[in-house]
């Protein structure tokens, strides 16, 4: 295949940035998006240009670390993550836009990479059960109904990649948030710290300068782990109730 | 050099809790006067950094990756073993330990095995207290399935994510240590290079990848728990930016590094695709235990198979050949990996592969649907069937799957002592990083248990030994010897930026991988070694004088990262050959064509070579100095190991 590549282009976080288009050929339908990038780079690295910078690591679509805007949409077309993402999904001749994720909080360090410590931050505030490392119960005292270990399953896989956020008009990150509330809440292990946890977590968020939830679900159609957006839900609940009966004085 | 393993006296049962009383403590109050710093934020190093931070040490945590939750860990899929006998089937710690031991094919040291077997069961404790939603059964309590070299359910698991689950609990309660402030992290940070003041490791160099700043960092101990050195093969199932140099800059600094050769090629991946290929995806060692592993029974069928005029689901049941059911009928398809990768490689290499290249064998699950239905295998597997219909575009529920061996996980690594200490004083190796535990051969699942083993329940003691026997005087970074590694770092970085070659980073990485792949690989013979070691070392002078690095050092510049890590490869790569050469003898992952028994298995040569072979660096360009650790077997008897 042949394609058009329009990327953006961004020297550092002060820098102002541009699209630039570039041609590049050849590009087989088995290759990963990501692949298909590295060949890129290596032909601008040939010709000794700077190499389009973005973020990957693991490229099995587990450790969140891809980023990407593609086409105007967050991972590309397809409901996964961009290093999942294949070529097959696009057609010979297309032209490509590719962006780092557009977001406040997410402010971009060179042209697709860019930070999102605001979410370790969200987790910082609140996002684990407070037990130290031994004098804990043996595993099976703590029976957990099958339904109940299934539901935390489902939000606790998010991967953290921020696509929710890069989704949203408001660049929320509420279903991130919700994500860890809910699975936490579900569990017995959450139980003690339920309150505070909530609280905490959603005035990080809010401190982070991400936005409100207008439930447009364009978060839960964009994630690539298939969070649903029934957690937000859940951790609205979560949020009135402890703000009512706070203990938080 | 005599090395001096420091395995505590007593019975193999006694000697983990009679250590633990013997060993120093510090005081509550004086923990906080001590710095440690904790490279690596996977299983080891975030399970490590929380648990010293909790008890009151000062941590600094460091990562390359945006954010501690993202180490490689995260990737493992299928589970976590524990001796927990929750399944009532015969499991005990010393069954544990004997699996595990017989799996590494008798290359590790009884007593760190069998205290990684005692501490399995605390481990789930620890998990589910934290949260992570392991899988349960209807009654509420855990779940539990068998892996490979194992006849007991002793998996704990997560659907296809335990390793997810199991690092973002840990980095959960890493996370709840920076909120408390007894961690500092630095992620998107290198670190470059290890310091050492009176021969012990008080600080290392790090460069910050966003701003290439080279920084000093002091403490009063150092941990290495960087992960294995997959990647040096380039295609492996390892994270584009897992390294070696962490480990590498530790070894040239007096580290010794123990058993290189060492390494897993585990038999379930997705097969090559092409040239373009820059990674290879795992396909959980799981699912060997419902799908069924075979090729076509005949070289005539193989052909039409691979041209196209026939489909799998049109061979007949005669026609195929279910090789490990027959080769090893009481282990079937869930024999150890080394075993299952080697008889993929047979046959194959006898023209029966099953994909256009001829590298790859099925692994089907059409009985397993018949029995159990779709939707019980959907659920148990439905996140790996999704990713491998997405890597390969086909429906792995109506056409078997197709697999073949890639490089996964590295037995070898730094040496450590007991006490995961390596031999320079403060300087420790835990989880991968390190060689202890697996021995030639490591058992599916316990990859996450030695980890997180190290991390939360080992590491507290040992370091604190250390510790309560150090003085808690700081050490200013403005030292001589700080500025000195620092210039080195800082001179290493121009030189790559200086060399404006003409051929990429990526261009020497693959040149390696195939260097490695090709004649240290799954079958290694005298020959081979000796081509691969004059080719590696012709690539590495090719890369100090003809690399391209473009860019400078002040700015995020990945093609400096890359040249880095890459330079440390080509070194390793060299080590690893030397080490396939020494040792004289086939055993687990490590198979020397000359040393087989007639039926294809490994021939181990337990009277010459039941060694740690520990290497010790001597300076540029010159051959390593091999120094043996004996190994003593107590407990269990050496025998052939058989799984048929």
């Amino acid at each position: 295949m042949d394609l058009t590549l329009k990327i953006w282009r961004q020297k550092n976080n002060s820098d102002k940035g541009n699209f630039k288009e570039y041609k590049l050929g050849g590009v087989s339908k088995d290759m990963s998006f990501l692949e298909m990038l590295d060949v890129l780079n290596e032909e601008l690295s040939e010709k000794g240009e700077d190499p389009v910078h973005f973020d990957h690591d693991c490229r099995e679509g587990i450790c969140g670390m891809c980023s990407l805007y593609i086409n105007g949409k967050p991972h590309g077309p397809q409901q996964t993550t961009t290093c999942q993402l294949h070529m097959r999904s696009f057609n010979d001749g297309e032209t490509i836009t590719i962006e780092p994720w557009r977001a406040k909080s997410f402010p971009v360090m060179k042209d697709l990479v860019v930070d999102r410590s605001a979410f370790d931050r969200i987790i910082q505030a609140g996002g684990y059960v407070s037990v130290n490392t031994g004098g804990v119960p043996d595993a099976n005292e703590i029976p957990i109904p099958k339904i109940l270990a299934d539901q935390a399953m489902d939000a606790a896989q998010c991967i953290g990649c921020g696509a929710c956020v890069a989704a949203c008009k408001n660049a929320s990150a509420m279903l991130f948030t919700s994500a860890k509330i809910s699975q936490l809440a579900l569990l017995p292990q959450g139980q003690v710290e339920r309150k505070r946890r909530a609280e905490q977590m959603v005035a990080q968020m809010d401190a982070e300068g991400f936005g409100a939830c207008t439930n447009t679900g364009a978060c839960e159609a964009e994630c690539p782990k298939s969070i649903s957006i029934s957690n937000i839900a859940r951790m609205n609940r979560e949020y009135f109730t402890a703000v009512v009966s706070s203990e938080n004085l | 050099m005599i090395l001096d393993s420091k395995i505590p006296e007593g019975s193999l049962a006694e000697k983990w809790t009679k250590h633990k009383f013997n060993v120093k403590l510090v005081n509550p109050a004086n923990k906080r006067k001590y710095d440690v710093i904790v490279v690596g934020t996977g299983l080891a190093g975030a399970s490590a950094a929380a648990s010293l931070a909790e008890l009151g040490y000062n941590v600094k945590a460091f990562c390359f990756q945006d954010s501690p939750r993202r180490a490689h860990s995260i990737a493992a899929q299928g589970g976590i073993n524990a001796a927990k006998n929750y399944q009532n089937d015969g499991d005990s710690v010393y069954r544990l330990f004997y699996d595990t031991i017989k799996g590494g094919d008798y290359r590790a040291r009884e007593a760190n095995v069998y205290r990684l077997a005692e501490v399995s069961v605390n481990i789930i404790d620890q998990c589910v207290a934290q949260g992570v939603p392991f899988a349960r059964e209807y009654g509420g309590l855990l779940a539990n399935r068998s892996f490979g070299g194992a006849q007991v359910s002793r998996t704990f698991y997560a659907r296809g994510q335990t390793g997810q689950q199991l690092l973002l609990g840990a980095y959960s309660a890493l996370s709840r240590q920076v909120a408390n402030g007894k961690v500092k992290l630095y992620p998107r940070t290198e670190m470059m290079d290890v310091v050492l003041v009176d021969g012990k490791a008080r600080g290392i160099i790090t460069r910050n990848l966003i701003t290439g700043a080279v920084e000093s960092h002091s403490a009063h101990a150092v941990l290495l728990c960087t992960g294995g050195y997959g990647n040096v093969f380039f295609l492996s199932t390892n994270a584009m930016g897992s390294n070696v140099t962490a480990a590498w800059r530790a070894h040239k600094k007096g580290a010794l590094m123990a058993n290189p050769c060492f390494t897993q090629i585990h038999p379930t991946c997705i097969p090559v695709s092409g040239d373009h290929q820059s990674k290879l995806t795992l396909m959980s060692e799981s699912l060997r235990n419902d799908g069924r592993v075979w090729v076509p029974a005949t070289q005539v069928i193989a052909e039409k198979l691979r041209k196209g005029q026939i489909q799998a689901n049109d061979i007949k049941e005669e026609d195929r050949d279910y090789f490990l059911e027959r080769k090893y009928p009481s282990f079937g398809n869930l024999v150890p990996r080394d075993v299952a990768s080697r008889n993929a490689k047979y046959v194959c290499d006898e023209g029966r592969g099953v994909n256009e290249t001829g590298e790859a064998v099925f692994l089907d699950f059409r009985d397993a649907i018949i029995r159990d239905g779709k939707s019980v295998i959907e659920a148990k597997y439905g996140n790996l069937f999704d990713m491998y219909q997405q890597i390969t575009g086909e429906d792995p529920y109506k056409v078997p799957m197709m697999i073949y061996p890639a490089v996964h996980y590295t037995m070898g690594g730094l040496w450590v002592d007991y006490n995961l200490m390596t031999n320079v004083p403060g300087l420790y190796a835990l989880g991968e990083a390190n060689f202890s535990d697996h021995g030639a051969n490591r058992l599916g699942a316990s990859a996450l248990m030695q980890g997180l083993a190290d991390g939360y329940f080992v590491i507290p003691y040992t370091v604190g030994d250390y510790l309560a026997q150090s003085p808690s005087t700081k050490i200013t970074t403005d030292h001589p010897d700080f500025l000195k590694a620092e210039k080195e770092v800082k001179d290493r970085i121009q030189k790559l930026l200086s060399i404006k070659g003409e051929k990429t980073v990526d261009f020497f990485h693959k040149k390696l991988g195939k260097i490695m792949w090709e004649y240290c690989g799954m079958a290694r013979n005298e020959e081979g070694l000796k081509k691969a070691k004059a080719m590696i070392k012709e690539l590495k002078s090719e890369f100090w004088s003809n690399v391209k690095v473009l860019g400078e050092n002040e700015e995020l510049n990945q093609s400096l990262e890359k040249a880095h890590r890459v330079a440390d490869f080509l070194e390793l790569g060299e080590l690893m050959v030397d080490d396939a050469l020494n040792r004289n003898e086939s055993c687990g992952g490590h198979f020397r064509e000359e040393y087989q028994t007639p039926e294809g298995e490994a021939l181990r040569d337990d009277e010459n070579f039941a060694y740690v072979a520990a290497w010790k660096y001597l300076g540029e360009g010159q051959e390593e100095e091999l120094v043996k650790e004996p190994l003593k077997f107590e407990n269990v008897k050496l025998t052939q190991r058989s799984y048929k």
